[in-house]
């Protein structure tokens, strides 16, 4: 259920540049959504092919880019790739701090789109 | 056959959202009003720690409750019974709240002189995580009997937050809920995350909270 708005979001965009671009028929958007993100990419294309139902993307294929999670060191500046779902905790493999900001992760965007 | 096109859209689809957010942020500085978001799973304890926090706090502050728990009707009542200034959202089932939602919320309570408002967000960890209210503080609820792994599930969540609170710690003696552990796994997310234990059915650690929230409102409205 937690899909519904994000996907809500998606579908204005693109229903907004299929207006701009007089397309007939969205074939394929891009996406890249940052590890970070708890949302599946299965519910969101579900959700939205019922959305856009009615509409030039309605046979839209989803295809979602993951963007790793990087921390950047708060010591020592390293960048480093997490796997945020191993459950591990974060640590600097250079230097052993375990404080860190993050650098990616947390994006929604939608980079393109294949249209008719 | 029909030829494929490629359209460049490049758009962040949350970013109208965040605009918005910060707009109603500056707004919110500049009319003097502490906006506080406060986030947790369902029966973690938003309203029995707001009741707690607000008791006391007592006339050192004149705050509002933006209520969007779902059976938050009786929350809201609750709270007017004790003669505060509460509001219901409608969510209509959504699971979290935008800026949009509140700004028109604000708007409604129509209560100028307000030094704090906060909002009892939607329950659950993963949308309030991702759609930013407005709100200058945002305080996420960890209660014991959800066990010190959450940070590592929900990760965006203490991302987002600038407080956690470890919330019924009368708990603690009947758990294996490790306070240390919790506070390493959200502080390596979140390094300047500002953590509190609190029980409210003790009271234990309340007031150390409530002074530090209300030190934090009077910076925000100077
Ligand atoms: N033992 C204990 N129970 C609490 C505490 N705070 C709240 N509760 C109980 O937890 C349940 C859910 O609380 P509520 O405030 O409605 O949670 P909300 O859904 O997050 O608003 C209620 O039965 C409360 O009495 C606490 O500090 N200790
Ligand atoms: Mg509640
Ligand atoms: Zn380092």
């Amino acid at each position: 259920m937690h899909e519904l708005p994000v996907t809500e979001r998606i579908l204005d965009v693109i229903l907004s540049h299929v207006k701009r671009n007089q397309v007939r028929k969205v074939v394929r958007v891009n996406l890249r959504v940052g590890e970070l993100s708890d949302l599946e990419d299965e519910w969101i294309q579900h959700y939205f092919s019922y959305l856009a139902k009615d509409t030039e993307a309605a046979e839209a294929q989803l295809v979602i880019e993951r963007v790793p999670v990087v921390i950047s060191c708060n010591h020592c500046s390293h960048q480093f790739q997490v796997d945020i779902k191993s459950l591990k905790e974060i640590q600097c493999p250079e230097c052993g701090e375990k404080k860190g900001s993050i650098v990616s992760g947390k994006e929604y965007y939608i980079k393109d789109m294949e249209v008719m | 056959m029909e030829e494929v096109k490629l359209i460049e859209v490049k758009e962040d689809i949350l970013s109208d959202n965040k605009i918005q957010a910060d707009e109603l942020r500056s707004r919110l500085k500049s009319e003097k009003i502490f906006l506080v978001n406060l986030m947790s799973s369902p029966g973690a304890g938003k309203t029995t720690l707001l009741l707690k926090t607000l008791e006391e706090i007592g006339d050192r502050l004149k705050a509002g409750v933006m209520e969007a728990d779902i059976d938050s009707k009786v929350d809201a009542e609750k709270l007017a019974a004790r003669g505060y200034t509460a509001i219901q959202l409608r969510t209509g089932g959504f699971c979290h709240l935008d800026s949009n939602m509140v700004a028109r919320g604000l708007e409604a309570m129509d209560v100028p002189d307000l030094d704090m408002v906060v909002i009892e967000n939607v329950g659950n960890l993963v949308c309030p995580a991702e759609f930013d209210t407005g709100s200058a503080l945002n305080v996420m609820i960890l209660s014991v009997p959800e066990g010190d792994d959450k940070p590592l599930k929900y990760p965006l969540m203490f991302t987002v937050s600038n407080v956690m609170i470890i919330h019924k710690t009368d708990y603690l003696a009947l758990s294996d809920f490790d306070v240390k552990l919790a506070r390493e796994r959200a502080r390596s997310l979140n390094p300047d995350i500002k953590i509190f234990e609190i029980s409210s059915k003790t009271g234990e650690g309340i007031k150390e909270w409530t002074e530090w929230l209300i030190q934090e409102a009077s910076n925000h409205n100077q």
